[in-house]
C-alpha cells in the first residue's frame, strides 16, 4: 500500500500526465496505418542517405574531373557523370541536404510566423488583429508565382554570395506561407476561446500569457503538426520550381531543383537523361512519401478530418 | 445579403488597390529596366529613353500615373512589343484558356469517376490504390513531369509534339489547322489534368463517402432501386454540390494561365507571355498580368462564397 503510505506521510503521490497516454494512443494508431509507416520509412531512409550518404562516396560532388564527362550510369559511376566529369550520385544526394534542408527550415520559420500572429490576430482580436488578417489578405491576394520570382530576382541582383542565397530562399518561402497558416490558426482560436475551459481560466484570473500559451495553443497542437508536416512537401516543390527557374539557390550549391535545369539544355536533355530524372524522381519520392505520412497523422490527431 | 455584398465589395476594392501598390513598387524595385538590358545603346540615348518611358520619375508619381490611367481602363503599352498591353492579353489569354478549360473539365470528370467509385468500395484495394495515385499526383514537380512526358512520349517515341501550338512554318487552316492545336495540345493537357486530379479525386470521395452514410440513400436502398440509381443519382448530385464553390477557385487558373506549363510547352498563352517579359523587365505587361490574376483571386474568392449560400443556403453570409 505505497499510495496509502504516501498519502499518511504527506506526499502527493506522483501524478502521470494524462497527455502522454493520448500521445501514445495516437502514435499506436499511426503504427497499425501501413501506408503511413511506409511513407515515414521512405523519408527516413532519404534523409540519411541525403545526410550521411555523401560521407561514404569515393567522390567529391564538386571536384571537376575533365577526363571522365558525361559518361552514361556505369559500375563507378552509378548515376553517371556530368558535364564537369562530377559523380551525379553524389551531387543528387548532396544536393538533397540542401532541398530536405530548406524544406524543413522553411516549414519551421512559416509554421512559427503563422502560428504566432495567428495566434494573436484570434486572442486580443480588435486593431492588431486587423492588422495583421489584412496584411494576411493581401499577400494572399497577390499569385505566389511572380512574388517568388521579383524577390528571387532582386536576389541575383543584390549580388547574394550563393551559400547564403539558400537561407534567404527560406525566409522567401516562409513569406508566402504565413498568411494561410495564419488564418487557419485564428480560426481555431476564435472558436477555442469561447470554449468553458478558458472561461475558467479567466475566472482564476490567469494572464494573458499564460491562456495563450498554455491552454490555446497546447489545443491546437496536433492540428499544427499535421499541417506542418504535410508543409514541407509543398516547400521542397516549391523551392524546385524557383530552383528550376534559376532564381531560388544557385549553383555552384545544388539543389534538385537547379539539377533539373540541366534540362534546359537541348543535348542534355536528349542524350543525357541521367543528368536530370534522378533528381527529379527524389523531389517526388520524397514528397510522396512526406505527404502519406502526414495524411496518416491527419487520421490519427485530428478526427474530424476523414480521409 | 446585398449589405453584405456591398461591404465585400468595397473591401475587395481596398485590397486590390493595397496590392497594385505593393505589385508596381516590387516591379519597380526589381533590378534593371527594360532599357538597362540593351547593350546597344549609348549611355545618352538610354537617359532619353528613360525620359520618354517616364521610368526616371520618382516611385509614386510613377504609380499614381499607371493607376489613373488604369482606372480609365488603359493598362499601358507593353515596352517590348509597343502594343497596348490589353491587346496583348486578348491576344493570347484564349490560347491559356483553351488549355485550362480542357484539362479542368477532364480533370473534373475523371475526378467525379474515381472519386465515386472509391468511395463506393471504400478501404477495397482499387481505393487504396487511388489513394496512392492521389498522392502521386500531388507530389509530382509540375515542370519535371512535363520534362519527362516531353522526353518519352515527344523526344523518344515520337507520337505527339513536344511543345507549341502549330507545327513550325504551319499555315494550315479549317479541319487542319484544329487536328495541328488538337495533337499539341494533348501533352500539356495530359500533364494539366494529373496534376489537377490528385486533391480533386480526394474531394469527390470524401464527399461521396459522407453521403452514402446518409439516412435517405438507405431509404433510397430500402426502395429496391438499383444500386446503380441510387449511387448516382441520389448520391450523386448531392456529392457534387458543394463542389460547385470550387468553381470560384478555378477562375484564375481558367484565365490566368499556368507560368510553368506553359513554358515548359512552349505554348503561347498568357503565362509565357509573362515568363518571357519578366527576362526582359517588360514593367507594364508584368504589372498588368500580377494585377490581372489577383482581381481574378478576389473575384473568385466572392463567387465562391455566394455560391456556396446558394448551394446551402443554410451557410450565412
Amino acid at each position: 500500500m505505497s499510495s496509502m503510505s504516501e498519502i499518511s506521510t504527506g506526499k502527493v503521490p506522483k501524478r502521470t500526465p494524462l497527455k502522454s497516454s493520448i500521445w501514445k494512443q495516437s502514435m499506436h494508431r499511426l503504427f497499425k496505418d501501413k501506408l503511413a509507416v511506409t511513407g515515414l520509412i521512405v523519408v527516413i531512409i532519404m534523409f540519411i542517405a541525403c545526410f550521411i550518404g555523401p560521407i561514404f562516396s569515393p567522390y567529391s560532388a564538386n571536384k571537376i574531373h575533365m577526363n571522365i564527362m558525361n559518361h552514361p550510369p556505369n559500375m563507378r559511376h552509378w548515376l553517371g557523370t556530368d558535364g564537369l566529369g562530377r559523380d551525379v550520385l553524389t551531387r543528387v544526394l548532396q544536393a538533397g541536404r540542401i532541398s530536405l534542408t530548406v524544406g524543413l527550415a522553411s516549414m519551421i520559420l512559416s509554421v512559427f510566423i503563422g502560428t504566432l500572429l495567428g495566434a494573436i490576430a484570434g486572442y486580443f482580436r480588435g486593431i492588431i488583429d486587423q492588422i495583421i488578417m489584412r496584411a494576411a489578405d493581401l499577400l494572399l491576394t497577390i499569385p505566389s508565382l511572380p512574388l517568388l520570382f521579383i524577390f528571387g530576382a532582386l536576389l541575383s541582383e543584390w549580388k547574394v554570395p550563393t551559400d547564403y542565397r539558400m537561407y534567404i530562399v527560406m525566409v522567401m518561402l516562409s513569406l508566402i506561407g504565413w498568411p494561410s497558416l495564419a488564418r487557419m490558426v485564428r480560426g481555431q482560436m476564435l472558436s477555442l476561446r469561447e470554449r468553458e475551459f478558458m472561461q475558467a481560466a479567466t475566472v482564476l484570473g490567469l494572464s494573458s500569457r499564460r491562456k495563450l500559451f498554455h491552454h490555446l495553443l497546447p489545443n491546437i497542437v496536433p492540428l499544427l503538426i499535421v499541417i506542418a508536416t504535410l508543409n514541407i512537401g509543398g516547400s521542397i516543390l516549391t523551392e524546385s520550381v524557383l530552383s528550376f527557374f534559376g532564381l531560388g539557390v544557385m549553383p555552384p550549391t545544388a539543389t534538385w531543383g537547379n539539377m533539373i535545369d540541366a534540362a534546359n539544355n537541348m543535348l542534355d536533355f536528349q542524350n543525357r537523361p541521367w543528368l536530370w530524372i534522378p533528381p527529379g524522381f527524389s523531389i517526388f519520392v520524397t514528397v510522396i512519401a512526406i505527404n502519406i505520412f502526414g495524411d496518416g497523422l491527419r487520421d490519427v490527431l485530428d478526427p474530424k478530418k476523414k480521409r | 445579403m446585398s449589405t453584405y455584398i456591398s461591404k465585400r465589395l468595397i473591401y475587395m476594392l481596398i485590397i486590390l488597390l493595397a496590392a497594385s501598390l505593393l505589385v508596381f513598387s516590387l516591379y519597380a524595385l526589381t533590378p534593371g529596366d527594360f532599357i538597362s538590358g540593351n547593350l546597344k545603346l549609348s549611355p545618352e540615348r538610354k537617359a532619353e529613353l528613360r525620359e520618354i518611358y517616364g521610368l526616371n520619375q520618382p516611385l509614386l508619381e510613377r504609380y499614381f500615373i499607371w493607376m489613373k490611367n488604369a482606372l480609365h481602363g488603359d493598362f499601358g503599352y507593353s515596352l517590348a512589343q509597343q502594343t497596348p498591353v490589353l491587346t496583348l492579353f486578348n491576344q493570347y489569354i484564349w490560347n491559356s484558356f483553351l488549355l485550362a478549360i480542357v484539362s479542368t473539365f477532364m480533370t473534373w470528370l475523371i475526378a467525379v469517376i474515381i472519386g465515386v467509385n472509391a468511395a463506393y468500395k471504400q478501404y477495397s484495394w482499387f481505393d487504396t490504390l487511388v489513394m496512392v495515385g492521389t498522392f502521386a499526383a500531388m507530389s509530382i514537380p509540375s515542370f519535371f513531369i512535363g520534362l519527362f512526358l516531353i522526353k518519352v512520349l515527344a523526344v523518344d517515341l515520337k507520337w505527339l509534339p513536344p511543345g507549341g501550338m502549330l507545327a513550325t512554318g504551319s499555315n494550315a487552316t479549317g479541319l487542319a489547322y484544329l487536328r495541328e492545336v488538337v495533337h499539341h495540345m494533348t501533352l500539356p493537357v495530359i500533364v494539366m489534368t494529373l496534376l489537377g486530379l490528385g486533391s480533386l479525386t480526394r474531394y469527390f470521395r470524401s464527399n461521396m463517402i459522407d453521403v452514402i452514410k446518409q439516412d435517405y440513400i438507405r431509404t433510397a436502398r430500402a426502395k429496391g432501386l438499383t444500386e446503380r440509381k441510387v449511387l448516382f443519382t441520389h448520391a450523386l448530385r448531392n456529392a457534387l454540390l458543394p463542389a460547385i464553390t470550387l468553381v470560384g477557385f478555378e477562375l484564375p487558373a481558367l484565365f490566368g494561365g499556368s507560368l510553368i506549363i506553359e513554358k515548359i510547352f512552349n505554348w503561347p498563352g498568357i503565362g509565357q507571355l509573362y515568363m518571357q517579359s519578366f527576362g526582359l523587365r517588360d514593367y507594364p505587361l508584368l504589372v498588368g498580368f500580377t494585377m490581372l490574376i489577383a482581381v481574378l483571386t478576389v473575384i473568385g474568392t466572392l463567387l465562391s462564397d455566394i455560391l456556396y449560400h446558394i448551394a446551402d443556403p443554410r451557410v450565412k453570409l
